[in-house]
């Protein structure tokens, strides 16, 4: 059994929170706030010592990139959404931040999104160097067409796209099965980590 | 004025942020630069007020209504203000620490410690009991009812145990099989939805930008 304090905090604190699955209790929600509590005082941490510090306040404080006093005055307009009379102030850093990014993520979309994924979905001959790959390819292909026929909501589905977003629905239901077994996958194995912290680190049962 | 102002800034850097991505000009890059680097980080990071300021807000309103459970609230806004002393005045490297001494005797409580022996063993276990909900929760939704509902699980199942090792001693080519399904219908159905979530998005950061979807700016005058 270990003689480390912080590895019998870690432990208690993880058979609290894995205390809600008998039912919710006040170990559970001791547990839930702490959690939160401790995760903004770290977000404050971080973004002080990696981003204000670094960015901000050396720059500043030795005389250079002044200009950088008026974006932390811009940055300190948030606190104004906590005084209702300039409350309208908040605005202002949201539509800097707002701006630039929906701007700045246009062309990347078309490019990323839209271009990139049509160069990869588009069959060419160099694929058919072996027939597997060929066939995969074609699948995707004609799996993509059929995914977007079915998200097409503009004309009724009659005729030739009635077939096609049948397909597409199909495509969808195997990609959402195999996202889910990737997400349960990737929960079981925290579990699995849990469960060795405890009989491990904590109890000393396994090596 | 109240509303004009941040229409016109985010029209005037939407078309920049928009426009910098093609303009290879040395002028042009620095700007951008210096916007992502310097200016977003900056006013990105006063937003945590906002977040931070919430959750006080919220835990102190509980606190003042007696609201149920109530009690818990102080655990929360205590360890808050604790851990946050400790980043800001403790240091969060250990080998330079700050003004506040962040161990007695043998035990030490910097900002590493908090994050390796609190916060991860209680996200880690957070999400890892989602694995018990989830999995009820599959059986109740995904009961094969339909085609639809016996593929997600036929694929979820595939996936799941051509993982494992005894996925492979039961039956050989399960796991080929797993990996077929994510690089093949998985990729296609993907990229049917991203060209979805690409054009929406698009579609959406333009209507911000032209200031037709206001509902950012939230309320009042």
């Amino acid at each position: 059994m270990s003689a480390d304090p912080w590895t019998w905090i870690a432990a208690i604190l993880t058979l609290a929170i894995f205390s809600f699955l008998y039912k919710e209790n006040p170990f559970y929600r001791f547990a839930e706030h702490l959690f939160v509590g401790v995760a903004n005082g770290y977000a404050i941490t971080f973004y002080w010592h990696r981003v204000l510090v670094p960015s901000l306040i050396n720059p500043v404080s030795h005389g250079q990139k002044l200009w950088l006093i008026a974006i932390a005055i811009i940055g300190a307009l948030y606190f104004t959404r906590f005084i209702p009379k300039v409350s309208w102030l908040v605005r202002i850093p949201i539509a800097v931040v707002l701006g630039y990014f929906s701007g700045a993520y246009i062309p990347r979309a078309i490019d990323a999104q839209i271009l990139q994924q049509l160069r990869a979905t588009i069959v060419t001959r160099s694929m058919f160097a072996n027939w597997q790959s060929g066939l995969w390819a074609v699948i995707i292909a004609l799996g993509v067409i059929a995914t977007i026929t079915y998200f097409f909501f503009s004309a009724k589905r009659k005729g030739i796209l009635k077939p096609v977003s049948r397909i597409g629905i199909i495509f969808i239901m195997v990609g959402f099965g195999a996202s889910f077994g990737y997400t349960v996958m990737a929960r079981i194995s925290l579990l699995i980590g849990r469960l060795q912290f405890l009989l491990g680190d904590w109890l000393g049962l396994i090596h | 004025m109240k509303r004009r102002l941040p229409l016109m800034i985010v029209l005037v850097l939407g078309i920049f942020g928009a426009v910098a991505f093609v303009i290879p000009h040395p002028i042009v890059k620095s700007i951008d630069e210096t916007m992502r680097n310097d200016v977003l980080r900056i006013i990105t990071a006063f937003s945590l007020v906002l977040g931070v300021g919430s959750i006080i807000q919220h835990h102190l309103i509980k606190i003042r209504r007696k609201a149920e459970h109530w009690p818990f609230s102080y655990i929360a806004l205590i360890s808050l203000a604790v851990s946050a002393a400790i980043g800001l005045f403790g240091g969060i490297d250990p080998a330079s620490p700050g003004i506040l001494p962040t161990h007695i005797g043998g035990f030490s409580f910097h900002m590493q410690a908090l994050y390796d022996n609190i916060m991860i063993p209680l996200a880690s276990t957070m999400f890892a009991l989602l694995a018990f909900f989830m999995a009820s929760a599959a059986y109740r939704a995904f009961r094969a009812r339909n085609l639809e509902a016996t593929l997600l699980l036929i694929a979820a199942f595939i996936l799941m145990l051509g993982a494992v090792p005894l996925g492979r001693m039961l039956i050989r080519p399960l796991p080929d099989f797993a990996e077929w399904i994510l690089t093949v219908p998985n990729t296609a159905a993907k990229r049917g939805i991203m060209f979805g979530i690409g054009l929406g998005s698009i579609a959406t950061s333009l209507k911000i930008i032209l200031g037709i979807e206001r509902g950012w700016l939230g309320g009042g005058g």
